[in-house]
């Protein structure tokens, strides 16, 4: 009969040689780095040069996922994961239970937790609860009970999200709209007098007012499919759609250079932190 | 013309010069030759130290001028509302905007929706804060209120009182013991918001719920990739905002070129940019190479 470890292969010697290299040159760094640290005392310099080694080596870990994937990045992602859970649920009890549900709910717990005790209010015990009753979906024969919570989370959250989002990004953006076509406009001999490409000059800032009045109309044509998307109405249809590709464009421009910051920041810590050569 | 950057673009050249040979042999090109190069271009630019100048774009001036022309002792919220993947491009932002505000003596008041914003607050207040501005006192001329659970309903809140969320600050201190919140009661005692972020809650929020119910000025600092969203609210909604590195390069270089005391300053963005850029072209190349690949292979199949 196979075993849960049955199928599971000895590393091999190279793999070995790899693991063995891969720890000691890290032990090199942070030998390296607790000798040549600033910090006042010495167990202070130890600390930070393991942080700084360990940092780097799961920098290190999760960058080798680009060849392929291997132990030292299933590591990494592991323990990412583990951190992460385990940090979410110690903050949703220091700052929801402690933070917030305490401080209006018992004097005694107030002082044992150390956070000032403010007044009592039923709306907290209420709300604890929901949370209560939300944790019923563990249970099989009481999980219908937490779809009440759930529900009045869903009909707050849409109460509030719509009217904000009805003012803010329907009449605000439509009023956003009405931009002037020239702008500080006195006149053609002024116009042209003052021509200028800069980017706060007239003749930009008019274009670029002029892009959005004639690209929010094409766009909203582009979405209109009650008429037929012929002439005219065809035509802005069209270039409805061109703007909405250069929109997209653009954004994926933006997400480049964001991935691009982010091997930036990570290359300069390894360069700058790690290894000091820059 | 730098070692550097003849060594990079020679670097570079020859890489694209590379890829371009394959590519129109009909060879494919291993993913992993395509990040090895991005990889090896961001670390050679940012080892030679290549940099590239900026110039304030008008939506980055706008904020810098709105932080500018407030009369002295306004007071300023900035909101870290962030987390340790978005600190390489939204982190100079912050370092920005706290030197920019103290430099012109206004009350910055400190706070952060995302749990993960506390440190790295924590770290711009010790990092430059303190170094820079040794006579900032706390509680008189700026406040740190630390993190709070609650998203949007947070700012919902303290749109009609802080202490309602916050009886303390980070340090359990009572906000009525605060000289700062002598005078202010909630979100609308604000002359300015802040808001630096990437995701939810961040600036959106920020603007839906604090700017448009207050009628608040919010400038906003964020991560590249919600930039392009967030840029049909200016100049109404958010009357400044810096997208990505690049906005923020571009405050640093406001920010040089405006006062001889940050002359001197630590340029993260700047720096960064130059790694940019060169990637960048490097991206460009390759879409360029790709499509010539994809026609040529097209021309081959005879369609």
């Amino acid at each position: 009969m196979a075993t849960g470890n049955g199928n599971r292969k000895s590393p091999s010697n190279a793999v070995k040689i790899i693991l063995v290299i891969v720890a000691v040159v890290f032990l090199i760094s942070w030998i390296s780095k607790a000798t040549t640290g600033m910090a006042d005392s010495t167990w202070l310099n130890i600390r930070d040069g393991f942080l700084i080694t360990f940092a780097a080596f799961l920098t290190l870990s999760i960058f080798s996922f680009l060849y392929n994937d291997n132990p030292f990045y299933k590591f990494a992602e592991h323990l990412y994961v583990g951190v992460s859970a385990a940090y979410w649920m110690c903050l949703g009890f220091w700052s929801i239970i402690v933070g917030n549900f305490v401080p209006h709910a018992s004097k005694t717990l107030s002082t044992f937790f150390k956070v000032p005790f403010q007044e009592y209010s039923w709306f907290y015990y209420v709300a604890f609860a929901f949370g209560v009753i939300l944790l019923m979906r563990l249970l099989p024969k009481a999980g219908w009970i937490a779809r009440w919570p759930l529900a009045v989370i869903i009909g707050t959250t849409a109460g509030f999200n719509l009217s904000r989002y009805l003012h803010s990004d329907f009449m605000s953006q439509v009023g956003n709209t009405f931009q002037p076509l020239f702008v500080d406009w006195q006149g053609a001999g002024h116009f042209f007098s003052n021509l200028s490409l800069a980017a706060d000059g007239q003749l930009v800032m008019s274009a670029g007012n002029w892009i959005v009045v004639v690209g929010v109309l094409c766009g909203l044509v582009y979405f209109f499919f009650s008429k037929e998307h012929k002439g005219m109405f065809g035509a802005a249809s069209r270039l409805g759609i061109w703007i909405l590709m250069i929109t997209f464009g653009a954004s994926f421009g933006y997400t480049v250079m964001g991935r691009i910051s982010l091997l930036v920041g990570r290359i300069t810590f390894l360069f700058d932190d790690w290894l000091s050569i820059l | 013309m730098s070692v550097g950057l003849i060594t990079s673009v020679v670097f570079i050249g020859g890489g694209v010069l590379w890829i371009l040979v394959q590519s129109v042999k009909g060879r494919d090109v291993d993913r992993r030759w395509i990040f090895l190069f991005i990889g090896s271009t961001v670390a050679l630019a940012l080892l030679f130290h290549i940099r590239f100048g900026e110039k304030a774009t008008p939506i980055v001036k706008a904020a810098f001028n709105q932080i500018e022309n407030l009369p002295e002792g306004a007071s300023v919220l900035i909101a870290f509302d962030y987390d340790p993947a978005m600190e390489p491009e939204v982190g100079p932002m912050a370092d920005c905007f706290i030197r920019h505000t103290l430099a012109r003596k206004h009350k910055l008041f400190l706070m952060t929706l995302w749990a993960t914003g506390q440190a790295l607050m924590t770290n711009t207040v010790e990092d430059v804060l303190k170094p820079e501005f040794p006579e900032a006192e706390y509680g008189t001329d700026y406040v740190n209120l630390g993190y709070k659970v609650g998203g949007f309903g947070v700012i919902n809140v303290v749109l009609s009182d802080f202490r309602a969320m916050y009886p303390t600050d980070a340090h359990g201190t009572l906000l009525d013991s605060l000289p700062m919140f002598n005078k202010v009661r909630s979100l609308r005692d604000i002359d300015l918001i802040i808001s630096i972020g990437g995701g939810t809650p961040g600036v959106k929020e920020w603007v839906l719920f604090a700017g448009n119910r207050g009628n608040i000025p919010i400038v906003g600092g964020t991560a590249a990739v919600v930039a392009p969203l967030l840029y049909p609210y200016y100049p109404r909604q958010l009357v400044g905002l810096l997208g990505g590195t690049k906005g923020a390069a571009e405050y640093e270089s406001e920010l040089t070129g405006n006062y001889d005391r940050f002359k001197d300053m630590d340029t993260p963005a700047l720096r960064m940019m130059g790694p940019q850029t060169m990637a960048h072209v490097v991206v460009m190349a390759f879409i360029i190479i790709g499509n010539i690949a994809y026609f040529r292979s097209r021309k081959r199949e005879g369609k």
